[in-house]
């Protein structure tokens, strides 16, 4: 209870609470509770329908795949940015904040205009049999690109608030390179890794508009989640939508208890690699 | 440099690795994010300077544009305030269901955004839990520019506070706890201490908000109504232009959001340039 | 807050509709979305007649989108005096909320839609697979484009055109329809939420052999995107779509501008009104509006939901519903 000595939980933590319950809870709840007029039964008819296990098995495993990814990228390229000097370096680090500063739409249609087969790197990658656009890699690069910024802004400060006397302290003593990356620095920046990681994840579970224009679409083979959910809604099944969402937002909610579990557990491992 | 001479010693070995590194990231960084952008300007100005021009300057366009402005300037401060108290209780207090409190702040991002669109217009649709009251009322929330300031608020949520809390966790609270010691009261420290520590973070968590605030389009297309020049932000002017095969006016305008972008960023780089020293005296060009 | 002006000027409007000699009224229409072009022209039109003949300017707004999707905003609160939809069901759907009037459908003529449309294909330049009617489109190697049934009114047509004709064949049954469709939609690469998107997909990112779409919209394709580039090609038989308009009764009330809300739907069946729509490559209604444009509309056989499918809650329960044949098809892989 030392913390104690600095003032303001209750305002802070009230606030916190309210705004959170106000703006998320109350209106989840609604869900929540619309989800309910389909019924115990339904509820199972519809999670157990092929299309809605197709359609959940590709959001959540190419949203992981996606964040994976994203996870090693966004290392290497915020250490890049923070840590070494090359021309353009500005420029660079600007781009990294473009996902989320394009239209998911529009991002959707430039990343389908590049990677269609008529597109410019699509022509390219057509010969090599390689096709992304309309197939589930497609699926798979339309997540990479949403969730990118989330680890490389996560790490950014964290990385350039790294003591680096430490490294240098610990190659000092002898240590390797890659000794020092993997006992030293990773341990310090895997609760941000991780944080990055699930922003990345969480994101990726849920994208609609970027996705459906690049994904094809079709029911068992590159349909996602979130369109089954639109197209009930399409359709007037609004309960059906809210059941969908609800099991769509449990499954990431999931995930990211899991990864918040993980994250305490790294930073005991943090405060000893410290 | 000379503080640390096994930096300046480092071999040939090193420094390919070093070029080797930038490379790789390089090559990721044009593939995935230079070239869509270059895509969008390339097909902005496909037919020259003058049909972009006046694809941005019709009224639609600049009604989208006011809209998208004004939704950002209300949402993005509410969620500044939401993020630096959520960040003060989560890293300077224990308390029990931390865990849990962390998971709620995310949770916004891993609501799709078709859902996050959804829940608002179950609360105040006109079949909605306040929608017949509010309807009775003459209040309108849902494709209106209340919904879209709401859902605004909702899918950009989490990320001042996302930024802040690893942050402030990792600088520890010994800096406060000694200037409350010396007796300063709860707001001094928190301007005068916590503030410039965290500075740089609550920039990036401003400008990540802002920039998802403007650039959001699922959700808000749920709420919006697409009611042209009243209810239309800059992403839903893009489609609707995209659908109607104008392709110069939707990359347009889409190169606007994407400018924004860039603009915001130059703000960052020119604050950092002018004030900051502490982000540069970290990395190795600094010293 | 521009939201407030025509909410007070509708409320202005009923407390002083006796009384007031000239005013300013709005409209909001809710439409589908190839319907953008035809309604701008539309409605300058209609603003120009209203104003020489009453005095008054009215602003007719417009919001597009998927046709569901339209309807169902409608029913949670969007404020429309009119909607102009892709089919049936969907003004049905808002009739159930008790926001129109049950018998909207004979409220007006020729079933509430005043133009029509037919379900025909857009094929790339020299048509080089040979593509002239419904046999064809399943032919190994050809591309179909098509939208998602699930989300598009227009794909819904498609479908049901596709239907009716394997039905239509000599010695054609539901078996056979059946068949036939499950086979089509093997050959279709992607299936875009709207009719919008599967344009854009067939015309800009060159994907596929042939695209289904409304004779609208693959005339306005032609000409937008190149008449050098696409032909359109009418099959032998085919669904006559025909889109309804209806004013929204509630909220027309509620605004006061039910007068307006009338003229407008009726100025559709005017001979101006026809002659507006065809020009925007929809078949008109009127017979010698028809045959002024008798060359942009080939004659084919045609067969209308009624003939073939009872009406739209009929062909929605049991091909489009939940669990029903679109979803048993397994359609794609």
């Amino acid at each position: 209870m030392r913390r104690q000595v600095l003032p303001g939980f209750g305002l802070s933590f009230g606030y916190a609470l309210t705004y959170l319950g106000l703006i998320v809870l109350l209106p989840l709840a609604a869900l929540a509770w619309k989800a309910t007029g389909i019924g115990f039964h339904g509820l199972i008819q519809l999670l157990s329908g092929p299309r809605t296990l197709a359609a959940l098995r590709l959001s959540l495993f190419g949203a992981l795949l996606a964040a994976s990814i994203n996870a090693v990228v966004g290392l290497l390229i915020g250490w890049v940015l923070v840590r070494y000097r090359f021309p353009g370096r500005r420029l660079f680090d600007a781009l990294v904040d473009l996902p989320f500063a394009l239209p998911t739409a529009v991002a959707g249609i430039a990343l389908t205009t590049l990677y269609a087969p008529n597109g410019w790197l699509g022509r390219w990658l057509e010969p090599l049999g390689i096709k992304v656009a309309y197939t589930p890699i497609g699926v798979l690069v339309a997540m990479v690109f949403v969730g990118f910024p989330f680890v490389v802004r996560t790490l950014q400060p964290v990385l350039a608030s790294l003591e680096r006397d430490v490294e240098e302290a610990a190659e000092s003593l002898g240590a390797r390179r890659h000794q020092t990356f993997f006992r030293v620095i990773l341990p310090m920046l895997a609760p941000t890794l991780l944080t990055g990681f699930a922003l990345a994840l969480a994101r990726a579970v849920g994208e609609y508009g970027s996705v459906i224009f690049i994904a094809g679409n079709i029911p068992m083979h590159s349909e996602i989640a979130p369109l089954l959910i639109v197209q009930k809604l399409e359709q007037f099944d609004t309960a059906g939508a809210a059941a969908l969402g609800v099991a769509l937002l449990l499954l990431s909610f999931l995930l990211l208890v899991v990864i918040a579990l993980l994250q305490r557990w790294s930073n005991r491992w943090a405060e000893r690699a410290a | 440099m000379s503080r640390h001479p096994r930096s300046r010693s480092m071999g040939w070995p090193r420094r390919i690795a070093h070029v080797a590194l930038i490379l790789l990231a390089l090559v990721f960084l044009v593939a995935f994010l230079l070239l869509p952008l270059a895509t969008v300007f390339v097909e902005a100005f496909r037919q020259g300077v003058a049909p972009y021009l006046q694809a941005i300057w019709q009224p639609e366009a600049r009604s989208a544009i006011r809209l998208t402005l004004l939704v950002a300037a209300i949402a993005v401060p509410l969620n500044v305030v939401f993020g630096v108290a959520a960040a003060w209780a989560m890293t300077r207090f224990e308390f029990r269901g931390k865990t849990l409190l962390g998971a709620f702040i995310d949770l916004p991002f891993s609501v799709s955004p078709v859902i996050s669109g959804l829940v608002y217009v179950l609360l105040f649709g006109a079949q909605g839990w306040f929608g017949p009251w509010m309807e009775g009322h003459g209040l309108k929330v849902i494709y209106a520019v209340p919904g879209l300031v709401l859902v605004t608020v909702f899918i950009t949520l989490p990320f001042v506070a996302r930024e802040l809390i690893p942050l402030m966790q990792s600088q520890g609270s010994e800096e406060e706890e000694a200037a409350r010691v010396l007796g300063a009261s709860g707001w001094q420290l928190f301007f005068r201490v916590t503030m410039p520590n965290i500075r740089w973070a609550l920039l990036y968590g401003v400008l990540l908000c802002n920039a998802r605030a403007m650039g959001e389009f699922g959700a808000v297309s749920v709420v919006s109504g697409h009611i042209r020049g009243l209810t239309t932000t800059m992403p839903l002017e893009v489609e609707m232009r995209y659908n109607e095969y104008d392709y110069v006016g939707a990359f347009a305008v889409a190169s606007l959001l994407a400018l924004l972008a860039l603009l915001t960023l130059a703000v960052k780089t020119l604050l950092e340039w002018r004030y900051g020293d502490e982000i540069a005296a970290h990395a190795p060009g600094g010293h | 807050m521009n939201k407030l002006v025509p909410c007070l000027v509708a409320l202005a409007g009923t407390l002083l509709a006796a009384s007031v000699a000239a005013k300013d009224v709005t409209l909001l229409n809710v439409s589908y979305d190839p319907t953008r072009e035809l309604y701008r022209d539309i409605n300058n039109a209609f603003a120009a007649q209203w104003k020489a003949q009453h005095g008054d300017s009215v602003t007719i707004q417009m919001s597009h989108g998927g046709s569901g999707k339209q309807a169902r905003s409608v029913v949670d609160g969007l404020p429309a005096d009119v909607v102009t939809l892709a089919l049936a069901y969907d003004i049905d759907a808002v009739s159930d909320r008790g926001l129109i009037a049950r018998n909207w459908q004979t409220r007006l003529p020729d079933n509430a839609s005043p133009y029509t449309s037919a379900i025909v294909f857009l094929v790339r330049k020299g048509n080089p697979k040979g593509i002239k009617d419904w046999a064809d489109l399943v032919r190994p190697g050809v591309q179909v484009v098509t939208p998602n049934p699930k989300s598009s009114g227009g794909a819904r047509w498609n479908f049901l055109a596709a239907w009716g004709y394997a039905l239509k064949q000599p010695g054609g049954n539901e078996a056979k329809a059946r068949a036939y469709v499950q086979e089509l939609y093997k050959h279709v690469p992607v299936l875009d939420t709207g009719a919008r998107g599967a344009t854009n997909t067939f015309a800009q990112r060159g994907i596929g052999d042939v695209l289904i779409a409304w004779e609208n919209e693959a005339l306005l394709a032609q000409r937008q995107l190149g008449k050098d580039k696409f032909e359109v090609v009418v099959p032998s038989v085919t669904i006559l779509a025909e889109p309804p308009v209806s004013v929204v009764d509630a909220n027309a009330d509620k605004h006061g501008t039910r007068a307006v809300a009338d003229a407008y739907v009726q100025f559709l069946y005017t001979p101006q009104g026809q002659e507006i729509a065809a020009k925007n490559y929809y078949r008109p209604r009127l017979q010698d509006v028809a045959a002024r444009y008798a060359s942009q509309f080939p004659a084919t056989h045609t067969f209308t939901i009624g003939e073939v499918f009872g009406d739209w809650r009929q062909a929605q329960a049991k091909f489009f519903a939940e669990g029903a044949i679109f979803d048993q098809l397994g359609a794609g892989r």
